[in-house]
């Protein structure tokens, strides 16, 4: 199922999660699909990673295969390294741990959350007894005791009565809630990487921002350090160290959030931060103080729309749509620079660009 | 004041047993002037939807008003109802879901075209196609398609377009972009706009995406439970926003600016049941600055002048 190239896991320089040319794609009846390709971040212990991108840039795609739960009836092939630096400071490559090893890594010193609390909670088993299981497999507690953690961690996520709520289904929480009990399942055997996939896109703003200041309080209490996942890019300025960008399963861009916000390098990113109309409102009020008012106000927009994954253009995936586009952008997929402050971006424009990443 | 296009008066849809029913709207009045783009803002539950589909009778209120050009919709026939539906449109929040996938793209416009004898004869209806498909951005070819072929956003404008196809004044948008990627949503907000301008529509633009409201609306209205909190116009509620619940709702909406470090409390609890909603203000379960009094009586909506109402018992607050 999983085919690779060799090469001994090496120490990853302190980084949590060091993940080298991942590639994912999938054999269908119309041909292979590439949904990630060539993706590489990192994570630092205790920080924040936010992985962005629109749907269908491989953002899931990417956890679920760090994760290893792509189905396994999906032909899959998977390429790259997934550098992973465990509690006892070894380094371990996830993609080719056998799987009894990843069962042991999975929900303990790795957890997930996932979008929709309403379907990823088991509907007929109480809540209790889900946070239970993990701690009874992972931390061989037994059933009273697991209990009892279950309740320890449900008051953990500022859930109200949890004594009570500990014998509850999840039919009988709010979305909100049942979040903060996904959380509590994620935390429950103290993870060191948490992988949390558009944990607050099915949630209003004002619950969104109880999750979100749950979630920041738990990272600083435990030192963990996150993946985030989402398309929302006022979470990622407000909750994320480092940012990477994805279009089409390839990082475009990845830069520290605040370089990333003040100076974002490849078009695709500028084109996404100045759809926003808060932006906009920011540029029209500069070009008016410069200019005088000005005529109808109007948003800016990326043209056109993604382009199928089974008809990819020759060039770089975003030139179809890109204002800045010159002729060589058609000629090759360009590869991803990193420049000497640390950030990378996937353009010939780029004018910094110094080295390729190989 | 020249007399508004919709006037909603005293609107109240409960849903379920008389006895202890659903309060998915309660007491709700606000008016659209012509040409005119309200806001409806407000969590999930706090009654959005179900007005804007009260509105054009989709749903038939439990008590109340609407009123068209001073026509009660209520009092409506059948009949006289569609006739004034090709005056009266919708644009719905799912478009994948709202447009039949059996039907081309030629019929699903045709049918608003036929049913309310506009562009008779073939011809004609497939010039009029033609141009609504252009209308919006799409190119005329693309008619004799399915809906499957397209991808989200052009089928956002598909639905624009049967709403466009009759010809409406007013047009009810229900969460027309919560399902639509970043980069998409601003091309479609734009295409809304133009089309605004373009035929002078009066519109109900129905949004949980405050930035997007503050960029599209002239006033807004901001819901909670059923309940209106407060009407102002766009400018004044984002610069000063009077209620505490529209405060918090702008508080907890995430700013793309990494820079931006206003620090605020996230409100505690979850939005109520509308089958048991609190007595008095139905927001004082989760309002910081709730009293006593609170819990006795049904805020009144009060004129605050400038086009601002608010309906709130804590006028000593310094906001």
């Amino acid at each position: 199922m999983t085919t690779r190239s060799s090469s001994s896991p090496e120490s990853s320089l302190g980084l949590r999660l060091d993940v080298r040319h991942l590639s994912t794609s999938f054999t269908t009846d119309e041909g292979v699909i590439p949904s990630v390709a060539d993706v590489s971040f990192s994570i630092r212990p205790g920080k924040t990673t936010a992985l962005v991108g629109e749907s269908g840039s491989g953002k899931s795609v990417t956890s679920l295969t760090l994760m290893r739960l792509l189905p396994r009836t999906a032909a899959t092939q998977v390429a790259g390294q997934a550098l992973y630096t465990n509690a006892k400071g070894d380094t371990v490559d996830l993609l080719q741990l056998p799987e009894a090893a990843m069962r042991a890594i999975r929900g303990n010193e790795i957890a997930m959350i996932f979008q929709e609390p309403m379907t990823s909670l088991n509907p007929v088993f109480t809540i209790g007894e889900q946070i239970a299981e993990s701690l009874r497999l992972h931390k061989k507690l037994d059933r009273a005791a697991a209990l009892a953690e279950a309740r320890r961690m449900l008051e953990l996520v500022e859930i109200p009565a949890a004594a009570q709520r500990v014998g509850e289904y999840p039919h009988q929480l709010s979305g909100g809630m049942r979040q903060r009990v996904m959380i509590a399942l994620a935390m429950a055997c103290g993870p060191r990487l948490l992988i949390a996939d558009e944990p607050t896109t099915a949630l209003d703003v004002t619950i969104q921002a109880q999750i979100l200041q749950l979630m920041g309080r738990l990272q600083t209490e435990t030192g963990m350090s996150m993946l985030f996942i989402t398309h929302n890019l006022g979470v990622v300025a407000h909750h994320a160290d480092d940012v990477a960008v994805m279009y089409s399963g390839r990082i475009v861009e990845s830069a520290p959030v605040r370089g990333l916000f003040a100076q974002p390098r490849h078009p695709y990113t500028q084109g996404l931060l100045a759809c926003l109309p808060s932006q906009q409102r920011k540029r029209a009020a500069s070009n008016e103080a410069r200019e005088g008012p000005i005529g109808p106000r109007r948003l800016f927009a990326i043209r056109g729309q993604v382009s199928s994954p089974l008809s990819p253009p020759p060039g770089c995936a975003f030139e179809p749509r890109c204002d800045q586009a010159i002729s060589g952008c058609q000629s090759a997929m360009p590869g991803l620079r990193l420049d000497d402050d640390g950030r990378s971006a996937r353009c010939i424009l780029t004018p910094q660009s110094v080295s390729e990443v190989s | 004041m020249s007399k508004p296009l919709i006037e909603v008066k005293g609107l109240c849809k409960y849903f379920g047993a008389t006895a202890r029913p659903l309060r998915a709207v309660d007491d709700v009045s606000f008016s659209i002037q012509q040409g005119e783009t309200l806001g409806l803002v407000g969590e999930s539950g706090s009654g959005k939807s179900t007005i804007g589909r009260t509105l054009l009778r989709l749903l038939d209120a439990t008590d109340g008003q609407v009123l068209y050009r001073g026509e009660d919709l209520g009092a409506a026939s059948g009949k006289r109802m569609r006739t004034l539906r090709s005056k009266l449109q919708m644009i719905f929040q799912d478009p994948y879901a709202s447009l039949n996938p059996k039907m081309r793209v030629r019929d699903i416009l045709g049918e608003a075209l036929k049913v309310h004898g506009l562009a008779p004869g073939k011809l004609a209806r497939d010039k009029r196609v033609a141009e609504l498909l252009t209308l919006v951005g799409l190119r005329a070819e693309h008619a004799d398609r399915y809906p499957h072929e397209f991808s989200g956003g052009q089928r956002q404008r598909i639905g624009v377009a049967r709403a466009l196809a009759v010809e409406p004044e007013f047009i009810v948008a229900d969460e027309p972009l919560s399902a639509l990627d970043v980069s998409i949503q601003s091309q479609v907000v734009n295409l809304l706009c133009d089309l605004r301008d373009q035929l002078s529509l009066t519109m109900l633009f129905i949004s949980h995406d405050l930035d997007v409201v503050e960029y599209l609306c002239d006033r807004v209205v901001v819901l909670y439970l059923g309940r209106v909190m407060e009407v102002a116009p766009t400018g004044a509620l984002f610069a000063q926003p009077l209620h505490p619940y529209t405060q918090a709702l702008l508080a907890a909406s995430p700013k793309p600016d990494p820079l931006d470090s206003s620090i605020f409390t996230p409100l505690k609890g979850d939005i109520p049941s509308p089958i048991n909603p609190p007595s008095g203000c139905v927001f004082r379960t989760r309002c910081a600055h709730a009293l006593e009094a609170c819990a006795q009586t049904v805020p009144p909506v009060q004129n605050l002048g400038n086009g601002r109402f608010k309906a709130c018992l804590r006028d000593d607050l310094a906001l």
